[in-house]
């Protein structure tokens, strides 16, 4: 019996990689998306609300919540269940919005 | 909306363009390009398969991927004919609006527009020219709140059945799957398969619904098949299934922890003094599926209420919705599942040729007479399924004042009641404008299920929602005021060509 995602698909990626998610580095496979790269790595949660200042990570998985909003390489509100890890991304927790002025 | 057409772009026109690579959008695209005519498939993935069929990247190099998946070779037939056909393949597109153009002469032709890049991120706007349109654009999960859903480690249960496929990791170890529906079983079967420990599938309905349509059961013995094997995987991974019951809370401070699971009435009512609290890091939840109709709406075509208290689209014996040129098929016309949609797909695309090409013969064949009875047949059973599995009034017991319905816009039960009770809303709309519960980023795509129960005081089960999107995806100001380009399969920001395809 699988023990792993990856035993069961039996999946050979290439070599993995490094990100940083709030300054702590976290290991990603190549065509992972960022949030399944946190998954991968027990990390749930990497927003905050607006008003509560919950933490929040992905819910649907599939790009239609929005909560998985992540601040990537400086820029927030993208939604890391779609995007795929890339080497040397930089990943910080989203506060609220995610920046001062509204986003356009 | 700015004027999307530019005179001076080139010629971009399609005979079809099929938004929805998933099984009705590949059959249906298929179906139409075996038949001559030019057709564009938009995706916003990067490969096909849509949710159903939904793998990992190739990067991630998996030998078996139908490991992760129910008959697969249905799935490598559709992407063979696919690729063996003309289709002209766009991933990476995000439809946001579809428009009509008229050339004052009659001649109608439909401008699709999308937005570019895995998360619709790039600023490369696009649209596609087509004389007609099919709208395969699936579903999205329906949710119900309780309080503590809105914790990490609470996700939807097709999301986590996406995070897998797509990601190959799973939300936590220990998961229990909850809600309502046919898709629970699948989901548990999956997750428990590649390594989680599945302490229990929670199921809020009973199964009894099904066995008052004996004769519908026997018609298809597909889908019973399908449900022996996920009842004999469960067995075999030890899961439990509860039915009449439903996780209640969740808790934890930064991650769920546990779960309060509750027996229930028939009416959904949490039965008191029934309630345990068992321990987990994750729950995957989720009330069934809703059809994603917003492209739709938007050009009017006409809706209707589903069994399942869904809204999806009026469509005709051969996948026409209400608006000439607009063809649906899947999930769009209601939920029905992987084969019916592929049903259909091909039906339409047979339907959208016949049409266009004006050679009516081709939809009186006996392959369109076998097409359409599979079709009544299979949707005859997804009717006794959705009323089966339909949510009982009385879910919304188990909220308390300080659950938060809207997730986006953190709007709460106690708001909702109170827009309701105090200020007189009847409607999600109402309420919407009262309280602000699904206008945050999701545009109460997560919340609108539970929003129209609450508004309509708990006297229906689910109403239909009369949401409309004026975008189907959010788009940004800076992607709004660029000119569009046509679509073309070989610019470079466009995601490169499906290679799962072409590897066969
Ligand atoms: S998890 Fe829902 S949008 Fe990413």
């Amino acid at each position: 019996m699988a023990r792993t995602p990856a035993e069961l698909a039996a999946a050979r990626p290439g070599p993995p990689f490094e990100i940083t998610v709030d300054g702590r580095p976290v290991t990603a496979l190549p065509g992972q998306s960022l949030a399944a790269a946190l998954w991968a790595a027990g990390i749930l949660a990497w927003r905050t609300t607006r008003i509560g200042g919950r933490p929040r990570g992905a819910f649907c998985g599939i790009g239609q919540c929005y909560d998985c909003l992540a601040t990537v390489n400086g820029r927030p509100n993208r939604r890391a269940c779609l995007l795929p890890a890339r080497a040397g991304d930089v990943v910080t927790t989203q506060e609220g919005h995610g920046r001062a002025e509204p986003d356009v | 909306m700015p004027n999307p057409t530019s005179d001076s772009a080139p010629h971009d026109g399609y005979d079809l363009a099929v938004i929805g690579a998933g099984c009705a959008g590949l059959a249906g695209a298929a179906a139409a390009s075996e038949l001559g005519l030019s057709v564009a498939l938009l995706d916003m993935a990067r490969q096909t398969g849509g949710q159903f069929y939904r793998r990992p990247a190739p990067e991630l190099r998996v030998e078996r991927p139908q490991a992760l998946h129910h008959d697969w070779s249905v799935f490598t037939g559709l992407r063979r004919r696919v690729a063996a056909s003309g289709v002209t393949r766009l991933t990476g597109h995000h439809v946001w609006s579809v428009t009509r153009e008229d050339d004052g002469g009659g001649n109608v032709e439909w401008v699709v527009h999308a937005a570019t890049g895995a998360d619709g991120g790039d600023e490369r706007p696009v649209r596609v020219r087509a004389r007609a349109i099919l709208l395969a654009t699936g579903s999205y999960e329906r949710h119900l709140p309780f309080p503590g859903w809105t914790l990490p480690g609470v996700v939807g249960a097709g999301g986590a059945q996406a995070m897998l496929k797509s990601g190959l990791v799973l939300p936590g170890r220990r998961v229990f799957v909850a809600g309502s529906g046919p898709l629970l079983l699948a989901v548990a079967s999956s997750l428990a398969a590649a390594g989680a420990r599945i302490p229990a599938v929670v199921e809020a309905s009973g199964y009894l619904g099904y066995s008052r349509r004996p004769g519908v059961l026997a018609a298809n013995p597909l889908k019973l098949g399908e449900a022996v094997t996920h009842g004999a995987a469960l067995l075999r991974h030890r899961v439990r299934l509860s039915t009449r019951s439903a996780v209640t809370a969740a808790h934890g401070t930064d991650r769920v922890a546990a779960v309060t699971v509750s027996r229930l009435d028939r009416d959904w009512r949490p039965v008191p003094g029934s309630e345990h609290r068992i321990a987990c890091d994750a729950l995957a939840v989720g009330f069934g599926l809703a059809p994603q109709i917003e492209l739709a709406t938007a050009l009017d075509c006409a809706t209707r209420r589903a069994v399942d208290g869904t809204t999806a689209l009026v469509l005709d014996g051969l996948q026409r919705t209400s608006v000439p040129g607009i063809w649906a098929a899947g999930e769009t016309g209601g939920i029905g599942g992987a084969h019916v949609a592929r049903v259909e797909g091909e039906l339409a695309g047979i339907g959208v040729a016949a049409q266009l090409s004006g050679r009516g013969a081709l939809v009186r064949t006996g392959r369109v007479r076998t097409l359409r009875r599979r079709r009544d047949r299979m949707r005859a059973f997804a009717d006794v399924m959705a009323a089966a599995h339909a949510p009982g009034p009385g879910w919304t017991r188990w909220l308390t004042d300080d659950t938060d319905v809207c997730r986006c816009e953190e709007v709460t039960a106690a708001d909702i009641r109170e827009a309701v009770t105090d200020l007189g809303a009847r409607d999600a709309r109402s309420v919407k404008l009262l309280t602000r519960a699904g206008m945050g980023w999701c545009q109460g795509r997560m919340c609108g299920a539970a929003v129209t129960c609450l508004a309509a005081s708990g006297g229906e089960s689910v109403p239909p929602s009369a949401e409309r999107r004026p975008f189907a995806v959010p788009i940004t100001l800076a992607a709004l005021s660029s000119p569009e380009s046509p679509a073309d399969a070989d610019a470079p920001s466009t995601a490169p060509p499906d290679p799962a395809v072409t590897d066969d």
